[in-house]
């Protein structure tokens, strides 16, 4: 049975400039922020994220890591905008696609299940078909001849998704609240890694919570990385809970180029054990 | 019992937008208009089903079901649900921009992204609550259709739009709605204390103005209770109007 563990490092060193990166959790929570780190101190460029979008966003927006967003929003929860990523936007920065919450979702689906693309109606009459031109409309070839959108699928490079537990083949565990789309954004991906706050052997897994919690089989897995506190700032619950302390203070660090350095210099330019001392 | 302050006036006007809905998903985006779908449940509404803010539904008696965002996003499509967004532009006929201001290619501030005002709209009956009425807020065209409003939706026509209505708008000044001819933004009422010129003068296009706008209701005795002592003890709806 293959042994998935690897390092971050070997992650970031299977990821080339240009990619389409998926991103799982949503907004604040459960994003797998160690990966995002190191891909912020990486010299990839260029990258096209796909996310419900938090502060993987705005982290790697404000590294010069991303050519292009695709989302329905960009938020930390608990502070409604991500300053990173307006500041970006702002200055024309970065490019996004910007999609309704449900588009996404259904884009994610088709992908998962190779379909061009699949039929929905939100977005008719809004904006969202004028600010992404290339988007079409079908037509129900049934008798009620309905026209809806035809959501293009969100076929991904790369899924990275954070767990609280995973074992070595690939299978994660989401002790949480909400799966969020963790599963499809790696059945949307050509490769996917799964962090997690432990790995462990399968007993454990098993004896960790129901079988539904096992949201992520080995068969959609590639890698396994283990980073313990990896998804903070976010929240990872119930291992623990969003640092909304720190969140200030990264939403802060977007006040200036100088407040950023400052940030970048203190938790983020080294590694992510010299992160994970500096935020303990 | 001490009389109604605006935000309790508010929470009530809130609530009143899910009367009738029956057993379906209320979503109250926001403090007051969460507040509004618990007193809502509390009196007149028993059968909404309410959310905890993560993915549990919450009845009377503790958790009584599950909905992550995928099932959100399924119950949307399903139409079982009547949210209350907020919106940092909305016109008059109602279209809602929550996404930036300025041009979209280069804002000149970004705001949330559309989140699911279109798919919302497009699908299941939604109302807006806005915590300062204001010419900023009410304007002549918004900068992003988000939530499509009653134009959009008559060009769209038949099919597509059946689903679509905007139920309300509540403002710390006022009820609006869009029961006029031409579907255009109607004063429904104005809360105590204030003037109908007051939200015409707040409001940045002409609002439709029945002969007599009557103001909007205040809480009942046991309203107000139900607010100070069981649904907000720590009284944080008073700074969500930032007054």
């Amino acid at each position: 049975m293959a042994d998935k563990v690897m390092s971050i490092a070997e992650v970031v060193g299977e990821l080339r400039s240009g990619m389409t990166i998926g991103i799982g959790g949503w907004g604040s929570r459960r994003k797998p922020m160690a990966l995002v780190r190191a891909i912020a101190r990486s010299a990839l460029t260029d990258l096209t994220v796909v996310s419900y979008g938090g502060p993987d966003i705005g982290l790697l927006v404000a590294a010069g890591r991303v050519r292009r967003v695709v989302t329905g929003f960009v938020s930390l929860d608990s502070i409604a905008l991500e300053p990173h990523f307006r500041r970006a936007r702002q200055v024309g920065a970065v490019e996004l696609t910007e999609l309704d919450e449900g588009m996404l979702h259904w884009g994610l689906l088709a992908a998962a299940r190779r379909l061009p693309y699949l039929p929905i109606r939100a977005g008719l009459g809004s904006d969202v078909l004028r600010v992404n031109p290339e988007l079409r409309t079908v037509r129900s070839p049934y008798s009620d001849g309905e026209e809806l959108v035809a959501m293009p699928a969100l076929t991904l490079d790369v899924a990275l998704v954070h767990l609280n537990r995973a074992d070595r083949r690939g299978n994660g565990q989401y002790l949480g609240p909400d799966p969020y789309f963790d599963d499809l954004f790696c059945l949307s991906a050509a490769r996917s890694f799964v962090s997690c706050e432990r790995v462990v052997d399968p007993a454990e897994l098993r004896s960790g919570g129901p079988a539904q919690s096992l949201l992520i089989s080995r068969m959609m897995v590639n890698g396994v990385i283990e980073t313990p506190h990896g998804a903070h700032f976010t929240s990872c619950v119930p291992d623990y809970d969003r640092d909304e302390a720190f969140q200030r203070e990264y939403a802060e660090a977007a006040a200036s180029p100088q407040a950023w350095s400052r940030f970048r210099a203190q938790y983020l330019d080294a590694d992510e054990a010299h992160y994970q001392r500096a935020v303990s | 019992m001490i009389g109604a302050s605006r935000a309790e006036v508010c929470i009530v006007a809130c609530a009143e937008a899910w009367r009738g809905d029956g057993e379906i998903l209320a979503s109250g985006m926001g403090l007051i208009p969460r507040l509004g779908t618990w007193l809502a449940r509390r009196t007149f509404a028993p059968d909404l089903v309410l959310g905890d803010g993560e993915a549990e539904l919450v009845g009377e008696d503790g958790v009584e079901g599950w909905v992550p965002y995928r099932a959100v996003f399924g119950i949307v499509a399903a139409g079982r649900r009547h949210v209350m967004m907020g919106a940092s532009q909305l016109d008059r006929y109602g279209n809602q921009n929550i996404s930036c201001i300025g041009s979209w290619a280069q804002p000149t501030a970004q705001l949330l992204g559309v989140r699911g005002a279109p798919g919302n709209t497009i699908n299941h009956p939604t109302s807006y609550w806005v915590p300062r009425h204001s010419r900023r807020v009410f304007v002549d065209r918004v900068d992003v259709i988000c939530g499509i409003g009653y134009d959009q939706a008559a060009a769209l026509g038949p099919p597509g739009n059946r689903f679509h209505e905007i139920r309300m708008v509540v403002t710390d000044k006022a009820v609006l709605d869009f029961q006029s001819p031409d579907r255009g933004m109607r004063l429904r009422s104005v809360h105590p204390g204030v003037s109908v010129d007051e939200v015409v003068a707040a409001t940045g296009f002409p609002l439709q103005l029945p002969d007599q706008v009557p103001e909007t209701r205040t809480p009942s005795d046991r309203e107000l209770r139900l607010i100070r002592d069981q649904l907000d003890p720590a009284g944080l709806r008073d700074h969500e109007l930032g007054r």
